[in-house]
């Protein structure tokens, strides 16, 4: 199957990594990762922070770069999923444009959406020994809808055991530009889930958004915790 | 009191409230109880999303037929032989009520819990004509005799205070001896302000929801202070937000049940009353005289804008008792008598964004809020929306339209778009060493205050995929899992 890879601008830039695992495991799944090289930002910093007229410019440049081909998109990270899945709202009074939107939107899947509702698989042959917290983000249970698929999948990697944490489901914090332009109240957002992962003292933070994680795992660098944080793809491409 | 509750600037406030200790405990112990009181309640029902729905249909319903309603609401009142006055603003309702004082040369008015009447500052507006306005609820209480303080949540507007303060607050304002034990404290209140009730010449309330069909006015409380200042005070006015009403009992008892579930987690409250216009003839309780004031405001507008949706809103909170933000600046923070979510979609609109302009920014946009709510507002779309007026009325400030500009340029060309991302991910590495920037950059100081940066990679992905060699998917997992250990 061929497949798109929307790689997200965080990856691209600063966790290429994460990008390279996820790319591995759509590969070991065999689908066939194409990367469409005209793609950019999915614009969430610009739109969220109210600057949705002058983020046009780009929703459609990003929706042209897809429009290469007809084959699914997947990328790693919930937010940028829901962001391009909010475009036919934003670009409604165009409704070629809309149009557009909608058929790249139809298009797009989470990474363990993907897998566990396309793919129809579960069990990837992981192991990863130990206990971990796992990190449900805002982006993927409440603006997608994507509860259980990261968790029927962590079930399966051999060796792993899943703590459960006090207000599992409360954001991290992180926001988007929220983190910088309210960093007091981000911050003691984080401190708090900080503080309540570490009652567990697990060996891993796990979560399926490189933001959510980067937040979270900036404070426990701070705190020197010895957690170690792993976006899904890379516990699902670990043996 | 009105809207606005501080002059200090919103980063004065949360510095200010995020170093109360005492505050952020109350409200996190707060928020976890009414959190999960509210999630049972729910559940309860077996069919809580049907239920929303519903609620969220009878309120609109109303909106897009309110001049009807209203009309027809008005009718009653004055059928059941009451008073209706609609007031265009916040100043003519609270001319209305002073007239009626004079009228009635009242020298004293008991209140039952209200948030549209600190809307409309009537406190203020009382106590100038030298009549004395005593606060029935006991939250409500507590705050008047701490020298006004303002409200931090709309249900429980004490809500920052915890029991030994309250002690404290009672012992040196009200002379009250006792101990810090919750019921001790209640039966003193009740003691001591039973009087007031008796001598009461007027009694003022709000109005859950008004019964368009009947001309009712309905309170939802748990004290019983409302059917005391609605019985034994001569005279009764009820101030309504122009928006507050159902069509009949019947979506009455849907509002009521969503209200109380997801307000304090309870099937109803301890008292729910309904009041049908004034004592008639033969009846020895109520007052002799009802008015109905019906408070605009800025709501017209509102139901002609794109914020709408914040109509339907029953002020039950459950969106305030399950935002993080709240939880951590506390609900004086926002600086006006509506907090959290709710608040920060309502307080711009109705008090403009010169006052009011941090807060649909002091969100994370995690929609925790949209999922409570028992009506469906969409808050965090709404807040969005604000984000989104602010910046096109350039209210935001001007670096950030400048960065905003320059990075929608750049995402929007391709090619450029590339050739940054690689440089930028050659640089991040570079200027990132063990969390920390090697040089100030500006806007990231506030993320540094209380956490690390990421380590880059190194290499931009996209550069890595056009260069990598073709080998087998085995290598590439190992080479990629090397780097990244």
């Amino acid at each position: 199957m061929k497949v798109n890879f929307f790689v997200t601008c965080l990856c691209d830039t600063v966790k290429a990594n994460v990008a390279k695992r996820t790319v591995a495991l759509l590969e070991q799944l065999g689908c066939d990762v194409m990367f469409p090289e005209a793609q950019s930002c999915c614009g969430q910093p610009s739109v969220n922070s109210g600057y949705v007229e002058s983020s046009k410019p780009a929703m459609k440049s990003f929706i042209r770069a897809f429009e290469c081909n007809d084959y699914p998109i997947v990328t790693p990270a919930g937010s940028c999923a829901a962001m391009v899945k909010a475009y036919p709202e934003y670009l409604k009074n165009e409704p070629e444009w809309a149009k557009r939107a909608q058929a790249v939107a139809d298009r797009l899947f989470e990474l363990t959406q993907f897998v566990v509702r396309e793919l129809g698989v579960v069990q990837l042959g992981a192991k990863l020994v130990g206990t971990a917290v796992y990190h449900p983000s805002c982006s993927l249970i409440r603006k997608l809808g994507v509860r259980d698929e990261p968790l029927s999948l962590l079930a399966e990697v051999e060796g792993l055991t899943l703590l459960p944490i006090e207000n599992q489901e409360t954001c991290c914090g992180f926001g988007g530009t929220f983190s910088v332009k309210m960093g007091e109240i981000s911050g003691e957002m984080v401190k708090e889930k900080v503080r309540h992962m570490s009652e567990v003292t697990p060996d891993y933070l796990i979560g399926a958004d490189i933001s959510c994680l980067m937040n979270i795992g900036g404070r426990l660098h701070r705190e020197g915790k010895v957690i170690k944080v792993m976006h899904i793809a890379e516990v699902l491409t670990s043996c | 009191m009105s809207m606005k509750t501080s002059h200090a600037t919103f980063k004065e406030r949360i510095d200010i409230q995020m170093q109360d200790g005492y505050m952020r405990q109350s409200v996190a112990n707060a928020q976890e109880r009414m959190f999960s009181n509210r999630a049972k309640a729910a559940d309860a029902l077996g069919n809580w999303e049907q239920w929303r729905e519903m609620g969220k249909e009878i309120r609109q319903h109303v909106l897009e037929n309110l001049d009807y309603y209203l009309e027809q609401l008005s009718d009653k009142v004055v059928e059941n032989g009451g008073h209706v006055f609609f007031a265009r603003t916040a100043e003519e309702a609270a001319g209305y009520i002073e007239g009626i004082i004079k009228e009635k040369k009242a020298k004293k008015i008991v209140k039952s819990k209200s948030m549209v009447t600190e809307e409309i500052d009537l406190n203020k507006a009382i106590i100038a004509l030298g009549c004395e306005v005593i606060e029935t609820d006991l939250g409500e209480y507590i705050l008047q005799v701490d020298d006004c303080d303002p409200p931090s949540h709309i249900v429980v507007p004490a809500l920052h205070k915890n029991r030994t303060q309250i002690r404290d607050i009672f012992k040196e304002k009200v002379d009250y001896q006792g101990t810090n034990d919750p019921e001790e404290m209640t039966r003193f209140v009740r003691q001591h302000i039973r009087h007031d009730f008796l001598e009461a010449d007027i009694g003022i309330t709000g109005c859950n929801f008004a019964v368009a069909e009947t001309g009712t006015v309905s309170l939802v409380t748990n004290e019983g202070n409302a059917r005391l200042a609605t019985s034994l005070p001569k005279t009764h006015i009820a101030v309504m937000g122009m928006e507050r009403l159902v069509p009949t009992f019947e979506e009455l008892d849907i509002v009521v049940s969503l209200l109380c579930r997801s307000a304090v987690g309870l099937p109803l409250t301890g008292y729910v009353t309904a009041l049908t216009g004034p004592r008639e003839g033969d009846q020895c309780d109520g007052p002799e005289e009802f008015h109905l004031v019906i408070v605009d405001n800025g709501r017209s507008t509102i139901l002609g804008s794109e914020f709408k949706d914040i109509l339907r809103c029953i002020r039950c909170a459950a969106c305030v008792n399950t935002c993080p933000a709240y939880r951590h600046i506390g609900g004086q923070s926002y600086g006006s008598i509506y907090s959290g979510p709710v608040g920060a979609v309502l307080s711009p609109l109705l008090g403009g964004y010169e006052d009011f302009k941090e807060l649909p920014y002091a969100c994370s946009l995690c929609q925790s809020c949209n999922d409570v709510c028992p009506v469906k507002i969409p808050l965090s779309d709404l807040l969005l929306k604000h984000r989104k007026v602010m910046a096109e009325s350039k209210l935001t400030p001007l670096g950030e339209r400048a960065a905003a500009r320059a990075f929608n340029y750049v995402n929007a060309r391709p090619a450029l778009w590339s050739k940054t991302v690689k440089v930028g991910a050659k640089v991040a590495n570079a200027a990132i060493k063990d969390g920390k920037m090697l040089f100030n950059a500006g806007p990231l100081k506030d993320w540094t205050d209380s956490r690390d940066l990421p380590q880059p990679d190194g290499e931009s992905f996209r550069s890595w995929f056009k260069n990598r060699k073709q080998t087998t998917v085995e290598q590439q997992k190992n080479e990629a899992g090397d780097r990244h250990d």
